[in-house]
């Protein structure tokens, strides 16, 4: 069928094809919670100790992050060598937003509409986010036989019991005005014609839940808000980057130093109150996982609120999405949306075998496909690669022909791009680094617990999932806690006066990497990722 | 040995791996990239490019991150286009044909010459959708042009001046707002929440032990 498949691949099809319709007349087994416990321990990447660090400094000293994440926490500032006169102020506002993804616009929105002076710096465009790549949906309980009780209880025990349960309450019960808010802002939900909306079924949910806009889900978002921050008259500041907070002499945040991307200059932002949207870290590469996360994903906003003080949770739980496109090389790390296993694919192993539930939660999922390609029942494509069959042709034959078009018309593109028809043969998937469980404590209202004028919402704030997010939940997340952000970020300012603005807790820190005999030879936060060949 | 081919990035020869994409083609040449990179993944139309093969007329445009290099390649990146957007007052609109006229009077001159539609790096019929909104017919327009990315190529390529993708995103807020039958089950439920309906039940998970939060979790019926 397709030339870009060698015969190995082709002949483990053939098993596949063989097996579909007796796979197809039953369900695979759900796990056990002892099952699912046992195959993360062996599998999962979080449990690979080689992976992660201990840290050195700081709040969250003595406690393990990352590797690549431990570096940027124990590297000193650009501005100890780059001096930058915090006196010249260049933005004077209420509200400083930083980052211009999902949760940083509709953080604006609501600030603005709360009669805030708001502005938002983004690093690259207003847009280029995750937010903008998130396919599958986005969850909120509105049907009939679902409630925001019961969507609780699938986050609360998807993430392992780990969440802040005022954080989890903020998330399902604002779910349905979230998705309210949207569409009366224009977002196109999959509905039918009666105005029911679609809804389906994310790994770890108990109802079917899941909204969704093809699989163009957060694109249709994110285009939408940031519209509406466009038709607000709400300034946005491109391709500069906050690459450090500035701190007054009462311990609040007073704004934040910015750095022109394009010209490397750098400017001053005041502000009464401070919004960390920065998103996730998909391109620090942890694990040396391929990513399906944007350019600019690279914990920036972690990096930043801890030097000022602030502490991290579940810093060391990351999410790997189960169905990350391995091959061909070109979309490697590519997202490949659960919204496929929502409307009927299997995950098939090399001898066609539906070995395990295919909505399991995505740490269990990901962590089952480790386990079928270190266990020698992968699929080792012509890039040296392995991975397991998402058998999409399923899906024509459970919601007839043409389902994969209508549904999930991006998938299918991707796919074309590269001469694979997912209509007529399976796909080869492989876990994908996708999302940062954890980020910036955060209280309820969404301050950060140490700093009282600093916010955090969407990727870079933690505590929300626990120790793994479903399907659907971080849509939700950037929107209910980016519009909080906003209300709140609002509110606040007018109570606050700043002190004397300085930087002083840049030099304590760096003071206190040289007592710990922390030495990286780099700056952080990083920024971008250094993806340039040199030859010299 | 890797198959190298031979491309040109703004006019200068580079030899890369024919397999890599025109981004990672980019940065294997030793760019680092500012503009004209977003998702990498083909959702953000950050990355919109021109190019031509060496020998052939046609000039293509494509995105960056999901189209392989060929030999011969005469790369540009567009690392920004002035699209036109027009700001409104969403909660103000009808979805009438009036709307177009007002805010992308310009539809109106489009001459039919579908070099919007050869150009569009999502295969969509540009032009097509460009005509729905011509004759008010949103609904019709958002679905054509849904899966638009924004990345611009239509735009650069029209003698009309029309920004297509802010006309495409009009009609979809207007289709999505005005068009579409509401949500009657979303109403009724905020409704709910905001009368305080699940108020107890929440507050008591919240302060049950684990233990028990476990045991209905693990107990849970899962809708088929």
């Amino acid at each position: 069928m397709s030339a870009l498949y060698t015969d190995s691949m082709m002949e483990s099809i053939k098993k596949v094809e063989a097996s579909r319709a007796a796979r197809m007349a039953t369900e695979p087994r759900r796990l056990t919670a002892d099952e699912k416990d046992a195959l993360l321990k062996e599998f999962h990447p979080d449990y690979n100790d080689a992976s992660f660090a201990e840290i050195k400094v700081g709040p969250n000293k003595g406690q393990r992050a990352p590797l690549q994440l431990a570096e940027m926490l124990h590297s000193t500032s650009r501005l100890m060598t780059d001096k930058v006169d915090i006196s010249k102020i260049d933005y004077d506002v209420d509200v400083l937003v930083i980052g211009g993804g999902g949760a940083g616009s509709s953080c604006a929105i609501e600030a603005h509409n709360a009669g805030a002076n708001v502005m938002i710096v983004t690093k690259l465009r207003i847009g280029d986010a995750n937010t903008m790549m998130a396919e599958g949906g986005i969850q909120a309980a509105d049907k009939e036989n679902d409630s925001p009780v019961q969507h609780y209880l699938d986050c609360f025990g998807g993430g392992h019991f780990a969440a802040r349960p005022e954080l989890v309450k903020r998330l399902v019960m604002e779910a349905p005005d979230a998705i309210k808010w949207l569409n009366e802002l224009g977002v196109e939900f999959d509905k039918e014609e009666d105005g029911t909306m679609v809804t389906t079924h994310g790994g770890g949910t108990s109802r079917k839940r899941m909204h969704a806009a093809k699989d163009y889900s957060g694109a249709e978002i994110m285009r939408t808000v940031r519209d509406e921050v466009l038709n607000l008259g709400i300034p946005v500041v491109e391709f500069t980057s906050a690459v450090e907070l500035i701190m007054d002499d009462k311990g609040q945040v007073a704004g934040a130093v910015l750095l022109n991307m394009e010209t490397g200059d750098y400017s001053v932002a005041r502000a009464k109150t401070v919004v960390i949207a920065t998103g996730g870290a998909g391109r620090m590469h942890y694990n040396d996982f391929p990513t399906s996360n944007h350019y600019g994903a690279t914990a920036d906003g972690l990096v930043l609120a801890y030097r000022a003080g602030a502490s991290l949770l579940y810093q060391d739980s990351i999410q790997y999405h189960p169905t990350g496109a391995v091959y061909p090389d070109q979309i490697l790390g590519a997202l490949v949306t659960e919204k496929v296993r929502s409307v009927g694919a299997q995950l098939v192993n090399v001898d066609g075998e539906a070995y395990i539930h295919p909505l399991e939660t995505r740490d269990v999922n990901a962590s089952g496909v480790i386990r079928e390609c270190r266990e020698g029942r992968g699929v080792e494509a012509p890039n040296g690669r392995k991975g397991v069959w998402l058998d999409t042709p399923m899906i024509e034959i459970l919601g007839g022909e043409g389902t994969i078009e209508k549904r999930i018309p991006a998938m299918f593109r991707m796919y074309m791009n590269y001469g694979i028809d997912m209509r007529k043969v399976p796909i080869l998937i492989f876990p994908t680094l996708h999302y940062q469980n954890g980020g910036v404590e955060i209280n309820g209202d969404g301050f950060t617990t140490k700093i009282p004028n600093l916010l955090v919402a969407g990727e870079a704030a933690g505590g929300i999932h626990g120790t793994n997010r479903l399907m659907g939940n971080s849509l939700l997340d950037v929107i209910v806690f980016g519009r909080n952000a906003g209300k709140k970020a609002a509110a606040k300012y007018k109570d606050v006066t700043l002190g004397n603005m300085n930087l002083d807790h840049v030099a304590a820190y760096d003071s206190e990497l040289k007592s710990a005999g922390c030495d990286t030879g780099v700056v952080s936060p990083k920024l971008l990722p250094n993806y340039a060949r040199h030859e010299r | 040995m890797e198959n190298m081919v031979n491309v040109y990035f703004f006019g200068k020869k580079y030899s890369v791996p024919g397999a890599l994409t025109i981004m990672a083609a980019m940065e294997y040449a030793g760019y680092t990239l500012k503009r004209g990179c977003g998702c990498r993944h083909g959702f953000c139309g950050a990355c919109a490019t021109m190019y031509r093969i060496k020998g052939q007329n046609e000039l293509k445009t494509c995105l960056a991150c999901s189209t392989k290099v060929e030999e011969g390649m005469y790369i540009a990146s567009i690392p920004f286009f002035p699209t036109d957007k027009r700001t409104y007052e969403i909660n103000e609109l009808e979805a009438k044909q009036q709307v177009m006229m007002e805010l992308y009077p310009e539809i109106y001159s489009c001459i039919g010459c579908n070099a919007c539609t050869k150009a569009c790096t999502q295969s969509l019929n540009v032009m097509q959708y460009i005509a729905y909104a011509q004759r008010g017919d949103f609904a019709k327009c958002a679905e054509e042009s849904f899966d638009c990315v924004g990345c611009g190529c239509c735009s650069v390529r029209c003698p009309a001046g029309i920004s297509h993708p802010m006309v495409g995103l009009l009609a979809r807020r207007l289709n999505g707002k005005y068009i579409a039958n509401e949500a009657q089950h979303l109403t009724k439920r905020v409704e709910e929440i905001n009368a305080g309906e699940f108020d107890e039940m929440i507050e008591a998970y919240m302060n049950k032990p684990v233990a028990e939060m476990q045991d209905l979790y693990n107990n849970r019926d899962i809708e088929k």
